[in-house]
């Protein structure tokens, strides 16, 4: 217990006296996972409203695909990407590898089906009427979808959450592709296993808690405009 | 602020941040002088690489990309030319590489020792045994758990090492259980089951604070824990950055670099967590 104290002392007091080694990780996990949840945006929003709004032959064994991507376990994506950025690999040429790009890389692929899914999800549960109706009011398909995606916003932020806190949170991936590299890759969840294994809980226990506020704060916005478009 | 500007300062917000991780990744990109340095995680985890690092990289100009992982894991690294110098801690695995041409001029720049730690009750009675083989065959015949890292390290390969003198095989036994993990973790796990490790003596003194375990055994001439630099070959690897991979390899075994090595943990731990040794010989060491 006395452990836990010291730890959430710790944290407030690299958080007070701006530690720059502690901002530099912190700015960094947000550049990393904030990018790769941009990227995620535009491929999960596209691909999941253009999946929901047609029909194609095997279209269900497509959506089972997504829905079983939402759950990537984000080492075998580390994996996969480390294998294809090898100076050997097929994508070596790019020379990215333990940098903040494959980690970009790594976690755009771990948030991207986490956001289709749900966007596939929302854009469907709308009434089938009310695209009858947008249509039927002269609108051009082109803007039906945007009207879709406007009525499907609330849940479409919470997809945005998801997939952020998915890969804020994420480690396995990040340590794997980016290597955990003092001042260059390192962000709040690997720096948080290496201090665990020197053995410097306190220090892991402030990271931990950094991670939650950071989290805290992102989500608060979120919900904050989420919740003023709620319907009254 | 309305709801709509509040949206679009979020977004141009979103849009800045990953322009400036874009930049921040190519900058450091267009060096071209990046390494690649594999290294055994005890390197690291005992802080004394988050000292040479800057030092090297003030002094040379590269940017040396440390990629902390087991000496068994390093070397794969290497044999698919994925690093460019190795610093390391698992001699015959090494010389196996360095035979099979993977690695050039293996120097030797450090050493420390292994200790065998378990709980202070000290259930197998090995406390005082001068032969950590005998000590493991105390351990086995006991039944006492024994936790393994099982992860292909440096330190795994030493504990295997010490299991087949004992000819013994404790693969598969009921008192023996493989972590998998790293040195840190497997004397947590340790600790916590009350059981018995063979630890490189750094990262036991740097975690001791947090650990119920006590050195058991230690001393012993099979107990030394050697470090050596290798340079992945060019010549099988024509990726490799070879200038690179020798600069540090070079700065390993400079008097600076040694002097810096013979005094670190001195002030935290009371006494050093390596030994310096570039120009001497193996079979010198722990005599």
């Amino acid at each position: 217990m006395g452990l836990i104290l010291e730890g959430i002392y710790k944290a407030f007091y690299l958080l007070f006296t701006l530690d720059p080694e502690v901002m530099g990780v912190t700015l960094l996990s947000l550049q990393i996972s904030g990018t790769a949840t941009l990227i995620s945006l535009m491929m999960g929003i596209s691909v999941g409203t253009a999946v929901a709004l047609t029909e194609f032959p095997g279209r269900k064994f497509v959506v089972s695909l997504i829905n079983t991507g939402m759950g990537l376990p984000p080492v075998v994506v580390g994996l996969f990407v480390t294998i294809f950025l090898w100076r050997n690999g097929p994508l070596g040429f790019l020379e990215i590898l333990y940098t903040p790009a494959a980690m970009i890389l790594a976690q755009a692929v771990i948030a991207t089906p986490i956001v289709m899914g749900i966007t596939l999800a929302a854009i469907q549960s709308l009434p089938r009427n009310l695209r009858l109706q947008i249509l039927a009011l002269g609108a051009t398909r082109i803007q039906m979808v945007r009207i879709l995606v406007k009525e499907a916003k609330l849940p479409l932020l919470a997809g945005v959450m998801a997939g952020f806190g998915g890969v804020i949170s994420e480690v396995g991936a990040s340590i794997m592709v980016g290597g955990n590299i003092k001042g260059y890759s390192r962000v709040l969840t690997t720096a948080t296993v290496m201090e665990t294994s020197r053995g410097n809980f306190d220090i892991a226990i402030a990271l931990g808690i950094i991670l939650l506020i950071l989290a805290y704060f992102i989500n608060l916005v979120l919900t904050h405009i989420q919740q003023r478009e709620r319907p009254r | 602020m309305s709801a709509k500007n509040f949206r679009k300062m979020f977004f141009l917000g979103m849009l800045a941040i990953l322009a400036a991780t874009l930049m921040a990744a190519n900058s450091v990109q267009a060096q071209q002088k990046n390494i690649i340095l594999a290294t055994t995680t005890s390197t690291q985890d005992s802080g004394l690489l988050d000292v040479l690092i800057p030092m090297f990289e003030k002094k040379t100009g590269f940017f040396v990309k440390t990629i902390a992982v087991g000496s068994g894991q390093a070397m794969a690294m290497g044999q698919k030319g994925e690093a460019d110098v190795l610093l390391v801690h698992s001699p015959a695995a090494e010389k196996k590489f360095v035979a099979e041409g993977y690695g050039i001029n293996r120097r030797l720049i450090m050493h420390n020792d292994f200790i065998v730690v378990g709980p202070s009750e000290d259930p197998a009675k090995i406390k005082g045994i001068k032969s950590t083989v005998d000590s493991f065959k105390k351990i086995a015949a006991s039944g006492a758990l024994f936790l393994s890292r099982a992860d292909k390290s440096g330190t795994h390969s030493k504990e295997m090492g010490i299991w087949k003198a004992t000819g013994i095989n404790p693969e598969g036994q009921k008192w023996y259980q493989q972590t998998g993990l790293g040195m840190g973790q497997t004397l947590n796990v340790t600790s916590e089951k009350k059981g018995y490790t063979l630890a490189d003596r750094g990262t036991y003194l740097a975690l001791k604070k947090n650990l119920s375990l006590d050195i058991l055994a230690e001393g012993d001439a099979i107990l030394l824990n050697i470090y050596h630099v290798i340079e992945v070959n060019p010549a099988k690897f024509p990726k490799v950055n070879v200038a690179g991979g020798k600069a540090f390899a070079d700065f390993m075994v400079s008097k600076e670099v040694q002097d810096v090595i013979k005094t670190f943990g001195v002030e935290k731990y009371g006494s050093p967590l390596f030994f310096p040794d570039a120009g001497k010989k193996e079979e010198e060491l722990g005599k």
